[in-house]
């Protein structure tokens, strides 16, 4: 084992944390206040649920075993996870890693059903999916399956992480139906500050996301994190200029969105391709990601926070243009269509295409499964009210005015009845 | 706009933050693909109560110093009203609205 290593690698397992509180933010300043709570909880739910799903057998389904879409359960409640090394870090070190993935990878989902899902069929969904969806896509692409031995490039998660989480987001979209606000009322974000905030957040976290899947504080690392630091930065300069030239005016909210999607593009790439081409990959991804969003608002899709324009796109575009800018000089393995591998982009391909079909029909079966037993919207009725005080008895912004405190009364249960807020804010 | 009905010797007043429009254009602000018309704007809403002799002066500060000569300055609003009290020591009327002089007031 090497010091090094673990070191770099304990300070990417926390940035990848970090990363989903930032989407909680990110996702929260987006929505209406009388549903930030609920947005956030969804975030946040992640990091309970699908934490305790990986360890329970997540982990030992994504990366034990010899299968060809899944691995097996020899990992399951952590038997085998020691000190041991795994590579040059501590097998709980791996564990703990590729379980931060899992977690903001399901988050992710979230942002396209915010403000009309019930929250414990949510907390089922995200447990389901972990074990169903992203365990077997991880183990395909980085546990040793089928799509890793056709070839398929993927550094840290374009595939496995975006393209899946968006798939999945479009179909629960589609799924759980649109807001009954959606294409009638305005619906204008409540913090944008908090968007930004996020942002920045993810974008930090993301080098432990990017620079920590090399697994080492090695040269591949370093060169993670440049092409983490320079691709966005091309995509936040494009996405401006692309506002600009529009007529339209550079607004933080598109900012922010473009931060994502050039941090998404990137991510495939990381450690495949050189800095001039990562500079390329998330100038490029711009513009299909800013047109895929405007086409979005003109259907009736409530993907509410555009998770399939940024991440499903983004994705996408990053993995196959990984696919392009592949070069073994920088990556030591593989090269891609510019540098005489045509292939590549083929089996690039082929693995988008696969993981969209996979996620969506697992996503699909998963949602109409829970819908039998549990009821997955909201009514319209507490859709007005909002989600924060209908899932969680709890505003973000109270002031506290006309709040009246309810005292047990002698000889009754511990727990009061719930404190009704009567003062301001209401149905909005 | 407060430090002109301060020189006025106005001393009490409430301030509130409000929506509303008077004839200005609407703002037109984009949103992720979707363009919002913003049909209210940010206002603010002053109460003050004033003795007869005093609403000429009151009027006359507001509207020398909040004047911007754009549309949208708002309007001043002279209302009646029966009476007045002071809580703190139950004066009323007239009474109740000149100010009290020295340090501990208001």
């Amino acid at each position: 084992m090497n010091s090094a290593d673990i070191a770099w690698m304990l300070v990417a397992t926390a940035l990848v944390l970090l990363m989903t509180p930032a989407l909680g933010f990110f996702y929260g300043g987006l929505v209406r206040s009388k549903n930030s709570l609920n947005t956030m909880m969804m975030s946040f739910a992640a990091l309970g649920v699908v934490a305790m799903a990986w360890a329970a057998a997540g982990y030992s389904l994504a990366f034990s075993g010899e299968g060809t879409w899944i691995g097996n359960l020899g990992h399951a409640l952590l038997r085998g996870v020691d000190l041991a090394p795994h590579g040059t870090i501590p097998h709980v070190l791996f564990f703990s890693y590729q379980g931060t993935f899992a977690i903001i990878t399901a988050a992710l989902i979230s942002g396209a059903i915010v403000e009309r899902m019930r929250f414990a069929p949510y907390l089922v969904f995200l447990t389901a999916w972990g074990l169903l969806v992203y365990a077997p896509l991880a183990h395909s692409v980085w546990g040793g399956g089928w799509l890793s031995r056709l070839g398929a490039l993927d550094f840290a998660g374009g595939t496995v992480v975006h393209v899946n989480a968006a798939a999945a987001a479009g179909v629960a979209a589609w799924v759980l139906g649109p807001r009954k606000d959606h294409a009638r009322q305005a619906m204008l974000p409540h913090n944008v500050p908090f968007t930004l905030l996020g942002a920045g957040l993810l974008w930090f976290g993301w080098f432990g996301f990017n620079a920590g899947s090399a697994l080492g504080a090695n040269a591949s690392a370093a060169l993670a994190f440049t092409n983490t630091l320079f691709a966005p930065a091309a995509t936040l300069t494009v996405w401006t200029l692309l506002d600009l030239s529009r007529g339209g005016k550079a607004t933080a909210v598109g900012a922010a969105t473009a931060i994502v999607v050039g941090l998404v593009a990137v991510t495939p790439a990381a450690g495949l391709v050189g800095p001039l081409s990562a500079i390329a990959i998330g100038g490029v991804a711009a513009l299909p990601s800013y047109f895929a969003l405007l086409w979005r608002a003109r259907t009736r899709l409530d993907d509410s926070l555009d998770v399939v324009a940024a991440h499903g796109v983004g994705g996408a575009v990053g993995a196959l243009l990984t696919g392009v800018f592949a070069q073994k000089a920088w990556n030591g393995a593989s090269d891609g269509l510019l540098f005489g591998n045509p292939r590549q982009l083929a089996v690039q391909a082929a693995a988008v295409a696969v993981t969209a079909i996979f996620s969506a029909a697992m996503t699909f079966a998963i949602l109409r499964a829970i819908a039998i037993f549990l009821p997955l919207r909201a009514s319209v009725r507490e859709e007005g009210l909002g989600q924060d005080v209908v899932q969680h008895g709890e505003e973000a912004y109270s002031h506290g005015e006309g709040a009246i405190l309810v005292l047990p009364e002698p000889g009754a249960p511990s727990l009061p009845a719930p404190v009704v807020a009567l003062g301001t804010g209401g149905a909005s | 706009m407060l430090e002109s009905l301060f020189r006025a010797e106005i001393r009490g007043l409430t301030v509130q933050r409000v929506q509303g429009h008077g004839g200005e254009t609407e703002r037109v602000e984009t949103y992720r693909g979707a363009t919002v018309k913003m049909g209210l704007s940010e206002k603010v809403r002053i109460e003050i109560g004033v003795s007869d002799h005093f609403v000429a002066p009151t009027v006359e500060a507001i509207l020398r110093s909040a004047r911007t000569g754009a549309v949208g300055d708002g309007k001043v609003f002279v209302l009646p009203v029966e009476k007045v009290f002071r809580i703190r020591t139950g004066e009323e009327d007239e009474a109740a609205v000149t100010p009290v002089e020295g340090p501990a007031a208001l």
